[in-house]
């Protein structure tokens, strides 16, 4: 028998520290989009929340945590990270491990190195803990998520990693430059 | 400009792709007859004023809305899933 | 001169710099041009269309004489304003416009045929003959008139473009601006304060006005601590905010790194969108000169500017200085000059009656004109006795001032006029959110200015639903305001209005002379207000002049505008984080890596192998030869991943497809894969592919490359905005699957020396699919076809992509094939007549391209009403068809027209032209695809074929578009 080997969307690219900021790439077991069939938003999110113990998304916003966090990406749609899914009846599923490049930006000057990238508006007051967002990262469509203080969760179309990592690199090191003025 | 969508909240336009006037959402009948048609698919007012349009939030949400802002002052009046409108128009 | 004492500067840290290559000192806290001062240099420059020599007039982002040149080769940026330049260890600046030297320019001689570079001067000396104009005329005119050059090599430095959000965005951090900012900071609001300057505190560091009992300076200054201390204010100096725009949007470029010598990576600039709820504008008033005879002599400055040269800089532009003004601006100065011990040589009012208290020579009349061999050294003075003459080598003068209303025009609205102050006051509401505080706002006091500043933060908070600080209003003057117009002292010679373009006050004239009564026209027939100063020192001036010469009042004569940018902007800082591999993504596919030695082309933003050069192979069409034959007679592997995917599912699924597409998808079987056509809903085609049935509710569509984008925005609108009751969802499935092409007649043999289990004619009948594994990797796997040999697709998630592609190929290798690229793919599918978005161009419908039958009649669906329109059911239309060629030259070239043999090839003739073209190595022959007036009808003709643009003609058979293995066994057996 043969054997495939496997490469992540970053291979080879990342981790990468430029002052205060660090970019590491995050692997998922899975990354499955829900979403619910005509009138079943009620019962695919309780079964959600009984499999992995986190309830379909509102619009802009996480449920779960860390490893199995379920982020709204869309009209009717979430992406669930972490633990592969068994079917939900009443949902469509399909399986998106493959298709995102994950990244974690974290470090002081995080939210900085976003605005160079996002029109998002990432004040932390309105970009809280748990939100999260479809939107514009360079030139990119993206899903992003604040997932602490000073964490942000970002995930890009996969043929577009060495393009992600080019372009917040290159914001992380004008902001670190910034700071050294 | 910006759109305030109402899944996203309000975006930058350079989130959204313009489509144009909202009237694509009311499909004739097949049989309804070329003239019907050709309206459907061609004929456009250029109003100086409220107008009515589609946009899609293609870098956000990947919803249809339906716009409704003026082409003078450039103030959006209304923004909304054009999905809800379809159906309420039924 | 440098003054003894006083100054916000820092003497303790001397800098040095150059200008036109000679060696200077400043000190920290200089800009270049307080530094020239200091340093004594008069001409820093020469006018665009005369090139007289010029002097520094200003003090601000304003000034249209001192521009320079920074840097040399690709760092080279010209039309810097040397009174923004803050001064660096180092700096480099030298003088333009000028041949060979600023202080001897040859050019200068067009000064002296000036009486022929009048208004309109370009419009009626070189209108004939046409072919002059290109050869002689531009070229000429260009060299003599111009501002800096560029280096016309790329741009080597580092710009920023950022995004910021606020409550209030401030603008200016003058009085009123430091004070909106604070009310609103004290009141929790997130604040912005966007100031142009390296120091806050606006017109207070030029006039030392005390506010709350103490130096203004250092009141600003400690306000614009509190202010960088709060969590909730970004406080942005260096930073002009050039634009504003819808919804709160606004544009700002932030100096960052270009005041330093050794920027490292920090960007020279960056280019910022600020969104801010509400906005106040508080960017102050401009000076305005007063037009006289040969005001523009270095050394005559604004008084305003004189002011800041002693107070900020302690440098004096004269050491015997005049002052003349038409309001109490020219008396500030006179009482600068006289505390810092200068000698004030003539204070003129042009008002009548006005006296001082201070000890200098005060005339009631008019400057009418000015001498001085290098620079000014002596002024006429009008006055009711007769013209008098005074010695001189500076003259200050106030004309008034113009509140910075620039923004408040950039949405289209238009200001207004106030007599009280001679000037235009912007109107309420000119941009919804922004409010004009202070003398942006035709206010002229410090006191009235903090007030206003106070007063629109809190109305700001007010309507956020904030609660205002009403933090208390400090105590500054409150003297009025008191101006006589005054634009322009009669006399003979030229007086200048517009310095940065040369325009007089004769040119405006001869406008309106010649009926150029409309200030538009006029603008344009005199270049006035189209230097980089956009008409900031002269607008004002200009229509005043013109006003008169038409015997109209100024509102009605017109109004001044502006556009965005406020100042100008370099288009590195318009263009940042969208150059290079900023401009736009690149996709990759799984096998790049693998597939190293393959020229990549572009389709879309994806990059993808031409063709896999081997050793010895010198031309592409060698290889490309080759790996069609791999497929022909072996076996190819190629990467089709870039192919659009959309995962659909739901019950009413097959329905959703039947509405999408011409043909059925409900009934196909669940296993199968259906070749679809895809309109749009005006009757062309938009997209064509397969879709297979995975599933009862799950179908996996199948889109071009270049239109996987349009489709998925199509099938959405098709769902939200027509059909929104259809119980479907649907997803791009793109990302997830690398997918390969396994294509030849040893196509099976090599897929089950790979699969766990292997496969069979049976279980993979053509168009069949189902699920397989490799290595215990499940895959899913096709029998579909794009170059008509027995074929399939073969998909894995996208992680194993590479690792499938390497062993693929390897096997393929093995077995007498190998890669092929998108050359070879190209030329496999015309060989069988498959279309692509060459020919799907947009404007062919399913009968052009011979698909009519798939146009199901049992079903409505996108596109076919108007698809059935007469005009597009024409047997005359252009329609597809295959072309090989006959005559003496053997190639066909795509983007070729057609015509009938003997007829003269012009568009009247026109019969159609050619689409895709490629050498079939199968056939021996070039063949080629494109449509023709009634093709289908004329197989076996003979057809001119002529490429314009390549001088190419030969003649062609045409042919049915299916040039090899009609009947398509070799794919289904
Ligand atoms: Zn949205």
């Amino acid at each position: 028998m043969i054997e495939l080997l496997a490469k992540t969307p970053c291979d080879g690219l990342l981790p990468r520290t430029i002052g205060t900021v660090t970019l590491t790439e995050i692997s998922f077991e899975a990354i499955t989009s829900v979403a619910p069939l005509t009138g079943q938003e009620d019962a695919v999110s309780g079964t959600l929340k009984a499999q992995m113990g986190a309830a379909f998304p509102k619009p802009g916003r996480t449920t779960g945590k860390a490893h199995a966090r379920a982020v709204w990406s869309g009209l009717g749609q979430a992406l669930v990270l972490g633990p592969a899914l068994q079917p939900i009846p009443g949902a469509a599923m399909t399986d998106q491990t493959d298709a995102w490049a994950c990244v974690a930006l974290e470090g002081d000057g995080a939210r900085d190195v976003l605005a160079r990238l996002t029109p998002l508006d990432l004040r932390p007051s309105v970009f809280r803990q748990g939100h999260a967002a479809r939107t514009e990262l360079a030139h990119m469509s993206a899903v992003l998520m604040r997932t602490g203080e000073s964490r942000y969760g970002i995930m890009a179309f996969r043929s577009m990693a060495k393009t992600l990592v080019h372009d917040v690199t290159e914001a992380m090191t004008s902001v670190a430059a910034r700071t050294r003025l | 400009m910006r759109i305030d969508c109402p899944l996203c909240g309000p975006r930058d336009r350079r989130e959204f792709t313009y489509q144009g006037d909202a009237l694509a959402l009311d499909r004739p009948d097949p049989e309804a007859g070329f003239g019907v048609w050709n309206d459907y698919l061609h004929n456009r007012d250029n109003p100086a004023g409220p107008t009515r349009e589609l946009w899609y939030h293609d870098s956000g949400c990947t919803a249809w809305l339906v716009v409704t802002r003026d082409t003078v002052t450039h103030e959006v009046h209304r923004v909304e899933l054009a999905r809800d409108v379809k159906e309420a128009g039924k | 001169m440098r003054l003894p004492s006083g100054g916000l500067i820092d003497r303790s840290h001397p800098i040095r710099f150059s200008y036109d290559g000679h060696s200077y000192q400043g000190v920290q806290g200089d800009t270049l041009a307080s530094a020239l001062i200091a340093n004594g240099l008069k001409t820093v420059a020469r006018s665009f269309k005369y090139h007289r020599p010029r002097g520094i007039m200003t003090a601000g982002s304003e000034e249209p004489n001192a521009l320079v040149t920074l840097g040399h080769g690709a760092g080279q940026e010209p039309n810097l304003r040397a009174t923004t330049l803050e001064l660096y260890e180092g700096l480099a600046a030298r003088s333009q416009n000028c041949w060979p030297s600023v202080n001897f320019d040859l050019l200068a001689l067009n000064d002296l045929a000036a009486p022929f570079f009048g208004a309109g001067f370009y419009y009626k000396t070189f209108m004939w003959p046409r072919a002059f104009w290109e050869m002689l005329y531009e070229p000429a005119i260009r060299r003599a008139a111009g501002l800096g050059a560029l280096s016309g090599l790329p741009d080597e430095d580092r710009y920023e473009r950022a995004f910021a959000h606020c409550d209030l965005l401030v603008i200016g951090a003058g009085p009123a601006g430091l004070m909106a900012a604070l009310e609103a900071a004290r009141a929790g609001a997130d604040v912005i304060l966007a100031d142009e300057d390296s120091r806050m505190g606006g017109r207070l560091n030029a006039d030392l006005t005390e506010v709350d009992g103490r130096p203004g300076p250092d009141w600003a200054a400690d306000v614009a601590a509190d202010l960088a201390q709060m969590d909730n204010v970004r406080c942005m100096s260096r930073t002009t905010v050039t634009g504003a725009y819808d919804h709160g949007t606004f544009s700002a470029v932030e100096r960052v790194a270009m005041h330093l010598p050794h920027p490292g990576d920090a960007p020279r600039e960056a280019f910022w969108r600020i969104v801010a709820k509400r906005a106040v504008l508080a960017t102050g008033a401009l000076e305005r000169p007063v037009a006289f005879q040969n005001n523009d002599r270095p050394g005559i400055m604004m008084a305003g500017a004189v002011r800041s040269y002693l107070n900020r800089y302690a440098v004096a532009p004269g050491r015997s200085v005049a002052v003349f003004g038409n309001n109490d601006s020219a008396h500030a100065t006179a009482r600068a000059l006289i505390d810092h011990g200068i000698h004030v040589a003539a204070l003129i009012d042009s008002r009548p009656g006005v006296q001082t208290d201070l000890d200098v020579p005060l005339y009631h009349g008019q400057v009418c004109g000015s001498e001085g061999r290098k620079g000014l050294e002596a002024i006429s003075i009008a006055t009711a006795s007769g013209i008098e003459k005074v010695q001189a080598d500076c003259l200050a003068v106030s004309g008034g001032w113009n509140p910075s209303l620039h923004l408040t025009c950039h949405m289209n609205g238009r200001p207004q006029w106030d007599e009280s102050t001679a000037a235009f006051h912007p109107r309420p509401g000119m941009v919804p959110g922004l409010e004009p505080v202070g003398a942006a706002n035709g206010v002229f006091t410090t006191a009235d200015a903090l007030a206003q500043g106070r007063k629109a933060a809190q109305a700001a908070l007010t309507d956020l639903g904030l609660k205002p600080a009403n933090i208390p209003l400090p105590k500054a003057e409150d003297g009025a305001y008191d101006i006589t117009p005054l634009w322009s002292v009669p006399g003979r010679g030229r007086a200048w209005l517009d310095f940065q373009n040369d325009v007089t006050v004769k040119d405006v004239k001869l406008a309106a002379q010649e009926s150029y009564r409309s200030v538009e026209h006029m603008k344009r027939y005199t270049t006035q207000g189209m230097a980089p100063d956009q008409g900031k020192n002269s607008n004002m001036g200009a229509l005043a002049v013109l006003a008169d010469a038409t015997g109209r009042s100024i509102p009605e004569t017109g109004t001044t505008t502006y556009r965005a940018p406020y100042t100008p902007t370099t288009l590195g800082a318009i263009a940042a984080g969208a150059r290079g591999k900023g401009f736009a993504p690149e996709r990759f596919t799984t096998s790049h890596a693998a597939s190293e030695e393959a020229p990549m082309v572009e389709a879309g933003l994806w990059y993808r192998p031409s063709y896999f050069p081997k050793p010895g192979e010198s031309y592409w069409r060698e290889s490309c030869d080759r790996e069609v034959g791999y497929v022909r007679n072996a076996v190819g592997i190629c990467d089709v991943s870039t192919l659009g995917k959309i995962d659909i599912q739901g019950q009413d699924a097959g329905e959703f497809l039947d509405f999408v597409y011409t043909n059925m998808f409900s009934t196909l079987k669940v296993g199968r894969t259906r070749y679809g056509l895809m309109l749009r809903e005006d009757g062309h085609v938009m997209d064509d592919g397969t879709t297979a049935r995975l599933g009862e509710h799950h179908y996996l569509m199948t889109t071009t490359t270049a239109a996987a984008g349009q489709v998925m925005r199509h099938l959405a609108f098709v769902h939200q905005c027509l059909r929104p009751a259809l119980d479907v969802q649907f997803i791009s499935v793109t990302e997830q699957w690398a997918q390969f092409a396994v294509a030849g007649p040893k196509s099976r043999e090599l897929l089950n020396s790979l699969l766990d289990h292997d496969i069979t004619g049976e279980t993979f009948s053509f168009m069949g699919c189902g699920d397989v594994s490799l290595g215990g990797v499940s895959a899913r796997l096709f029998r579909i076809s794009f170059s008509g040999e027995h074929a399939y697709e073969i998909a894995v998630p996208a992680r194993y992509g590479e690792s499938l592609f390497r062993l693929l190929r390897a096997r393929a290798e093995t077995l007498g094939g190998g890669a092929y690229g998108m050359e070879a793919l190209n030329v496999l599918r015309i060989e069988k007549g498959f279309i692509t978005h060459s020919e799907i161009h947009g404007r062919v419908t399913a009968f052009d391209v011979g698909l009519q039958g798939m146009m199901s009649k049992k079903k409505d669906f996108v596109g076919k009403t108007a698809s059935e329109r007469p005009g597009l059911m024409d047997p005359d239309r252009e329609r597809l068809v295959g072309l090989k060629p006959t005559g003496p030259v053997k190639q066909l070239t795509a983007g070729a027209h057609l015509f009938n043999l003997g007829e003269d090839a012009v568009r009247q003739n026109d019969q159609g032209y050619i689409t895709s073209v490629g050498f079939s190595p199968t056939l021996g022959h070039f063949l080629g695809l494109g449509f023709l007036r009634n093709g289908p009808d004329r197989i076996g003709e003979e057809i001119r074929m002529v490429d314009h643009v390549r001088g190419i003609e030969t003649t062609a058979e045409v042919c049915h578009p299916v040039f090899f293995d009609p009947q398509g066994g070799r794919a289904r057996d």
